[in-house]
């Protein structure tokens, strides 16, 4: 079935958008959450065989009890803290009773009440520069679970399937799981602001090394709860939770697409249902889910099984003090620094490369020249090779590279060759340069006499110099080039054409 | 020759350690009883078909001059609530009816590293569930005093297992009593540890706050020597305690040389003298109280006012635990499966919960969902855990004033097949002697003080402040003695002979 549609302009004139997201984030620790078995989130468990990565706990045996895994605590504070959030003195396991065959315990280990971390604020930029700030209600710590595979239905759901596949690899990853508080304020930047959001979870997640926050592997998962208001109401209205968003894009169109749909279901008059939707990366729509309610019964108790968790606070004021600058601030700094423009910066960012052009600039290069090599030349010859373009040559070189180039020894192109043989493992651009020649023939009376020599082997190019066809200086200036393999400055042999042909 | 099965597990100890007699006379010798009266008692589910292996791979490491721990080469029979891998582990439910689990409990794991040698698995009530081992999938186990009696519950079998001589050392886990309570009832020694005290890794979940395993046998030394084998920290149970414990061994063996308990202040807890206690049990307290006072105690009554809510917060408390704890049995992975072609997981998750779980096991489930329901949960679970913290600070008032509580450990003597099963509410007061250890965390002994009017043994509770445990084995072995003084030996010796069937 289709939905209908509002148009969006139309939908933001009389309703008001009021978002909410909860993000998963998988830590990528050795081990799961409470067991010794290894962690599919980790990359050294990648793509493992259906089953193997499990244990007694993994698979709820009975008699299996959980254990605490330390580095997914200190991992979970360090998210904390850099989402803004204070730190509980005390925070208890609770468990979330529910029956599910792909959760093995039919409850989950999760945080109920209290939660490791509480009360923050997120700082997001959207691509224009304005900022807007996302309040964080929570961000506690829980077990994943397994992954249902359904079988022999037409569309891989469970309608209709023949019967279902258990892997329970996943059972137990470590997630964080982070909450907002209702955001309001966003009007018509709600889908950017939302794909910004977790953009920015992203960032300080990879900034902090805590996991590969991979959306497309599960890493980062995206519920984005949507709901509408009419201009000058004060309630909000009925919220629809959309989740199997895996792509930062898919977040922006879900929130775009439940804002439009729900507005055209208001508008005639309709109410919207409290359900979980899902989203269609292919049609690009979502779909209801189980309806959901507040009332939802998961007969919460503290987890008898662990003790609360009650964090060192000399630990967590070393991890306070090991956190990395927020992302949002450092891209503003360096944005600042670099005095790039806004889409300048924002190649540089989508080709996850500020990193690279950072350590590109401090190892000497003027920020507009490390910015051209690494979106430019570097990122088409890592295009074409398949590869990222961080792996293809360090930042040393490139800045090297760009020394000698400022220098007047190489020109643009013979600095391609060169890093052409950095690539190829030919050493440093200096004894690239060295081994293959590659110098500017900076001798005028040479330059001189193969320009004369060019002119005097295409009479009728020199003709049209002569009658103003300044543009047919070309062929000749390709001569010269030749016969100097390229080691000569284009501009100035350009010069001494139009010179000698007005001359002669 | 010595009857390898009539001696305390400690004198079986020291002639496998002198090397008069072998592992495997031992483990041969038990497993000859448990095959000639075993039919009668019911004591075990599962015997261990390679226990006579096991035990000959002891003799062959003693032979090779290998120092061995003392207890190495001795049998013990395990509850079937503890996992075991070789051996079934059901819990006493049909929905885990063969399950053998991939890996050992800790406090088995522990007992096999010392060398004991595993006899078997021993009867129980569904999942703990129960007082009598009536609520046993597989049918109840006799008391060896009285064969139309129950030998307590859950863990009969295991009490049952060491009263009839099939085992000198036993494990059970105690919830609100199921160690205890059939130690009293079957004449023998049983000690729930402060909680923390021995690992739950491996023991079949029933109230994770509330379970404990300890050991099971005839004297309190030898409650003692298997409480050193598996106590202490264990990194897979978080809520193990991280601490050194003293040698319970020896508070047992301090205890009873000692022959005296002066110096030590004893007190009756006003609450389990009283209404409730049979008139003949009541009669075997007051003459424990006063041979405790003949050698040298000082005997002062005290209050624990809130014990009065004890058996009622226990009941929602468990329930609510072994309702999530339970949820796992869904057949998905392991145990009962119940599905016809054509069903969802739901109708073979209902089908196989219906088919393979005893109705008292429903009843609990039924009983914790309902208490941890929302908009129940303050009501029922809530207060339930503050009348706990009640009884916590009770305790601690409590132990202010005195060493060691004492009560009757059953406020009965074993009661008959079929008396109590078809009242709930009759079977849970039972445990109000118990139950008040459970939520406090506090360590328990049950000792025997003598036989009721109809014969049958009546059990001492002895209790101590958190973390005392050796206090128990200390003030018991001394108890146990002078008892033994008067009876001319243990009262396990006392229980009617069984009739052994031609092996």
């Amino acid at each position: 079935m289709k939905d209908r549609l509002m148009d969006f302009d139309e939908a933001l004139e009389r309703y008001e958008p009021v978002l909410g997201f909860e993000v998963h984030v998988e830590l990528g620790t050795r081990t799961k959450m409470f067991s010794a078995a290894p962690n599919p989130a980790h990359p050294d468990h990648h793509d493992a065989a259906p089953n193997t990565l499990i244990d007694p706990l993994s698979l709820g045996l009975p008699g299996s009890l959980p254990v605490v895994n330390e580095e997914a605590v200190r991992y979970s504070i360090s998210l904390g803290l850099a989402l803004g959030c204070e730190i509980a003195e005390s925070s208890r396991f609770a468990r979330k009773n529910y029956y599910y065959p792909d959760v093995p315990k039919n409850y989950q280990i999760s945080q109920y009440d209290e939660p490791i971390a509480f009360e923050g604020e997120v700082e997001i930029e959207l691509a224009d520069g304005r900022r807007f700030q996302i309040p964080i209600e929570r961000a506690h710590m829980e077990e994943d679970a397994g992954k249902l595979t359904h079988v022999g239905g037409a569309t891989g759901r469970i309608q209709g399937a023949e019967y279902s596949l258990v892997d329970y690899n996943r059972a137990g990853v470590p997630l964080v799981e982070i909450v907002t508080k209702p955001i309001v304020g966003a009007e018509r930047d709600a889908p950017e602001l939302a794909k910004a959001y977790v953009a920015a979870i992203r960032d300080i997640v990879l900034s902090l090394g805590i996991s590969e926050a991979r959306m497309e592997r599960g890493n980062l998962r995206c519920d984005a709860n949507v709901s509408l208001r009419p201009r000058g109401q004060e309630r909000f209205g009925t919220r629809t939770e959309t989740k199997n968003v895996n792509s930062m894009r898919s977040v922006e169109r879900a929130v775009r697409y439940e804002i439009q749909r729900q507005a055209a279901i208001l508008a005639a008059g309709g109410t919207i249902v409290q359900e979980t939707r899902h989203w269609h990366e292919d049609t690009g729509r979502t779909s209801a889910g189980r309806p959901k309610s507040d009332a939802d019964d998961y007969r919460y108790f503290p987890e008898p099984d662990l003790l609360p968790v009650q964090p060192d606070r000399a630990l967590v004021e070393e991890l306070r003090a090991a956190l990395p600058e927020q992302p949002v601030a450092r891209k503003r700094r360096l944005k600042a620094e670099w005095g790039f423009t806004d889409l300048e910066f924002q190649d540089v960012v989508n080709a996850d490369l500020l990193a690279t052009v950072e350590a590109t600039v401090a190892a000497g290069a003027a920020p507009g020249s490390a910015r051209k090599w690494w979106t430019g030349e570097i990122a088409r010859l890592a295009n074409d090779r398949g590869v990222e373009a961080s792996s293809l040559v360090s930042p040393e070189h490139v800045a090297e590279l760009q020394r000698l180039v400022d220098g007047g020894a190489l020109t643009d192109r013979l600095a391609r060759q060169a890093l052409e043989g950095v690539i190829a493992g030919e050493g440093s651009p200096t004894e690239v340069v060295a081994a293959r020649g590659l110098q500017v023939v900076s001798d005028e009376s040479a330059l001189v006499a193969a320009v004369d020599e060019a002119l005097a082997a295409q009479p009728d190019v020199l003709q049209k110099i002569r009658d103003g066809k300044v543009q047919a200086a070309g062929a000749v200036i390709g001569a010269v080039m030749k016969a100097m393999r390229g080691q000569a400055d284009a501009a100035r042999v350009r010069e001494i054409v139009l010179e000698r042909a007005s001359q002669a | 020759m010595t009857d390898l099965t009539r001696i305390d597990g400690a004198e079986l100890a020291g002639l496998l350690a002198s090397g008069e007699v072998s592992s495997v006379e031992a483990t041969q010798a038990h497993l000859d009883r448990i095959a000639a009266v075993d039919g009668e008692i019911h004591a075990f589910l599962h015997v261990n078909a390679g226990a006579l292996d096991e035990a000959r791979r002891i003799d062959e490491r003693r032979a090779a001059g290998e120092q061995l721990h003392e207890l190495a080469g001795a049998p013990v029979a395990i509850k079937d609530v503890l996992c075991t891998i070789g051996m079934p582990s059901t819990s006493g439910s049909r929905i885990l009816e063969g399950w053998v689990p991939p890996y050992d409990a800790t406090p088995v794991a522990r007992l096999k590293a010392a060398g004991l040698v595993a006899l078997g698995k021993t009867n129980m009530d569904e999942f703990a569930m129960g007082s009598s081992t009536e609520h046993s999938a597989y049918g109840p186990t006799r008391n060896p005093w009285d064969r139309e009696r129950i030998p307590g519950g859950s863990g009969g079998g295991s009490a049952a297992a060491v009263a009839a001589f099939e085992a000198p050392f036993a494990l059970g886990s105690d919830t609100g009593g199921s160690i205890r309570q059939p130690a009293a009832v079957t004449g023998s020694v049983g000690v729930k540890p402060t909680y923390g005290g021995v690992s739950r890794y491996g023991a079949i979940a029933l109230a994770s706050s509330l379970d404990q395993v300890g050991p099971v046998s005839r004297t309190v030394l030898d409650s003692a020597l298997i409480h050193d084998v598996i106590g202490g920290h264990d990194p897979h149970d978080s809520t193990s305690l991280q601490r050194e414990w003293p040698s319970f061994a020896a508070a047992a063996r301090e205890g009873a040389a000692a022959g005296s308990l002066q110096g030590l202040k004893v007190g009756v807890i006003r609450e389990l003298d009283s209404e409730g206690i049979a008139p003949d049990v009541h009669a075997r307290f007051q003459e424990a109280v006063r041979l405790i006072e003949g050698a040298g105690g000082e005997v002062v009554e005290v209050s624990v006012p809130s014990i009065e809510y004890a058996v009622a917060a226990y009941y929602l408390i468990l329930p609510a635990e072994a309702s999530s704890n339970l949820a796992r049995f869904d057949s998905v992975r392991f145990g009962l499966r119940v599905e016809r072609p054509g069903q969802t997981v739901e109708d073979v998750m209902a089908a196989s919960r219906e088919a393979g779980f005893g109705a008292e096991v429903k009843r609990r489930i039924i009983l914790g969902t309902y208490a941890l329901s929302a908009g129940y949960y303050d009501a029922y679970y809530g207060s339930a855990q503050q009348v706990r913290t009640l009884i916590q600070r009770d305790f601690d008032a409590a132990f202010a004033q005195v060493d060691l509580l004492v009560s009757p450990a059953a406020p009965t003597t074993a009661f008959r097949f079929g008396e109590k099963v078809g009242d709930p509410l009759a079977m849970y007061a039972n445990d109000i002697t118990t139950i008040p250890a459970n939520l406090a965390g506090i360590p328990g002994m049950a000792l025997p003080m003598g036989l009721g009017d109809d014969g049958l043994p009546v059990g001492l509770q002895l209790l101590a402040p958190l973390f005392e445990d050796a206090r128990l084995y200390r003030a018991g072995a001394t108890i146990e003695a002078l008892l033994a003084e008067q009876w001319g030996g243990i009262l396990a010796h006392q229980a009617p002979q069984l009739t052994e069937v031609a092996r």
